[in-house]
């Protein structure tokens, strides 16, 4: 559905996009992920239009958004970081002339009237945009991006300055999209993205740093998984068992547990499985295991991580 | 493009514009009318409409500060440029809707012809000629304000800017009589907007004074299609 190849930004001598390339298939929810000033906002005013790159392409269904602007701004609906609303008109004034700026083709008022519905503008229809608080700010520029139902929705951070009910409710409304639409959303935060998308990209200063599906991003953002083992039997014996299963990497004592028993931390090579050797491994030398769980640290620490990372390669 | 008019409409009838210009043009153009028409006992409208060139000067910037200032500064901009539609429809769109507010001023004039024309016989001739005069060199201030507000995100700057070059326009007679270099001199003196506005006084339609004000018009319209365009690349 979106095709983007090697694009690169440079405002001035600094780059802001540096060769991105990802494809989104249709019907997907991608996240964009990445700390403030990665290039996420960059990366969406480019694949919607706004501003141009200095290389690459980008393909939205078939057509290139410098080769063909109206008919590829078409297929797109684009809620901004800063909704694009202007305060002097009412929710439905404003509706009716992006409708007619998009010179969408179905019923106008019916069509108005299901979109104010499905983000919950209905009743809010003729106060001006002025008087309206941030969360329907930001609902009347979500409207917008829905009008003439484009199949590709670009949503960036949604959710900043919303408050938790507003917060659930848009990624509930995400959710549904993505069941009709393709749709890009970006945040920096985790969470968010993790509950609600298919993949996830990570960018930071420019770059791609992880592509990977939602439950998969662990695996895919480290070359090592944790097991927590809670075992009895002298912690010497237990680690020198551990250590001799192939793919274990590292066995990491974290304390006691209990009278007799110790709490393990158990390093492996990423993609393989090792819960049956270690299995195996404690009954061989009959320290029976009390507890074994699967120990990834927080994701959250790990992207921190890795987004350090980026930016200390750059410096 | 009509959607954009529409909304360009609106919003001057939103907020105070249109009736700030509306009302300081009307209350001018009266004044002057008054006093040249009636205290001076006059059935001719050249000298009413040659005042008005100062007050053209101070509300087309006013007019058209906000075009694309404000929705650059309140980032609606994205809203248009990602829209299936062009910068050239953009920009005649927003056009269009200030050309409409300073032709809704103009009209006035006509008022005025009609009211002379109770006392004495005005000269049809030299009143819509004037009248045409002074919508095609607003037109064309409008065109070169539209484009001094595109290459700002502040509707101050643009409009002093837009007061300055009207300045600018209304003293080129000056410069070009102290300017001793000759061709420089020339060259100003070809490009002195009011130069072309004398004609249209004595009722007198030249096609050259016309083909001038729109030619400024297309190529300061352009000149914004430009600057918005680059602001993409850049």
């Amino acid at each position: 559905m979106i095709e983007v190849k090697h694009l690169t930004k440079r405002y001035g001598k600094t780059t802001a996009l540096d060769d991105i390339s990802f494809t989104v298939e249709s019907g997907e929810v991608l996240g964009f992920l990445g700390p403030n000033g990665a290039g996420k906002s960059t990366t969406m005013n480019i694949i919607t239009g706004y501003i141009s790159s200095n290389e690459g392409t980008v393909t939205v269904d078939g057509s290139e958004i410098l080769k063909e602007p109206k008919k590829t701004k078409q297929k797109i609906g684009y809620l901004p970081e800063i909704p694009p609303v202007y305060p002097d008109m009412t929710v439905r004034k404003y509706l009716e002339f992006m409708f007619d700026l998009k010179r969408v083709k179905l019923p106008k008022a019916e069509h108005i009237n299901e979109v104010m519905r499905l983000v919950g503008l209905e009743r809010h229809g003729r106060r001006l945009i002025k008087n309206l608080s941030k969360g329907y700010r930001q609902r009347v520029g979500f409207a917008q991006a829905l009008l003439g139902n484009p199949p590709v929705i670009i949503l960036d951070e949604p959710t900043v300055g919303l408050d938790p009910k507003q917060i659930i409710e848009i990624r509930k409304l995400i959710k549904n999209l993505g069941k009709k639409h393709t749709v890009i959303f970006s945040s920096h935060v985790l969470s968010e993205i993790s509950a609600t998308c298919d993949r996830v990209i990570i960018i930071a200063d420019g770059k791609i740093i992880a592509d990977a599906k939602a439950d998969e991003l662990y695996t895919a953002l480290s070359d090592r998984q944790k097991l927590l083992v809670t075992a009895e039997g002298k912690s010497a014996d237990v680690m020198a068992e551990l250590n001799k299963v192939p793919e274990v990497e590292r066995v990491n004592k974290l304390g006691a547990a209990g009278k007799g028993a110790n709490r393990f931390e158990v390093e492996y090579r990423a993609g393989t499985d090792v819960r049956r050797q270690v299995f195996s491994a404690m009954a061989r030398i009959n320290c029976p295991i009390l507890e074994m769980t699967a120990g990834n640290g927080s994701l959250e620490e790990l992207y921190l991580q890795l987004t350090e990372n980026a930016k200390g390669g750059e410096n | 493009m009509a959607a954009i008019l529409k909304r360009e409409l609106s919003g001057y009838f939103n907020s105070a514009i249109a009736y700030v210009v509306l009302a300081l043009f009307f209350f001018f153009s009266g004044f002057f009318f008054y006093a040249y028409c009636f205290v001076g006992d006059s059935a001719g409208l050249s000298i009413v409409f040659a005042n008005m060139f100062y007050i053209i000067m101070f509300i087309i910037p006013v007019l058209t500060m906000k075009t694309f200032a404000e929705e650059k500064h309140r980032k609606t901009d994205q809203a248009l440029l990602t829209a299936p539609v062009s910068l050239t429809e953009i920009v005649l769109g927003k056009f269009i809707g200030a050309v409409i507010i300073y032709a809704l001023c103009c009209v006035i004039f006509l008022v005025y012809a009609v009211v002379i024309s109770f006392f004495a016989q005005p000269q049809w001739s030299v009143v819509l000629c004037t009248l045409l005069g002074i919508f095609l060199l607003g037109s064309s201030m409008i065109a070169i304000n539209i484009f001094i507000s595109a290459l700002t995100e502040s509707m101050v700057v643009a409009a002093v800017v837009g007061m300055g070059a009207g300045l600018l326009i209304d003293t080129m007679s000056y410069f070009v009589s102290i300017i001793p270099v000759k061709w420089i001199a020339n060259l100003l003196d070809k490009i002195n907007f009011l130069n072309y506005y004398t004609n249209f006084t004595y009722g007198i339609l030249n096609v050259a004074d016309v083909v001038f004000y729109l030619s400024v018009t297309a190529l300061f319209l352009f000149f914004t299609v430009l600057a918005l365009e680059k602001r993409r690349w850049s």
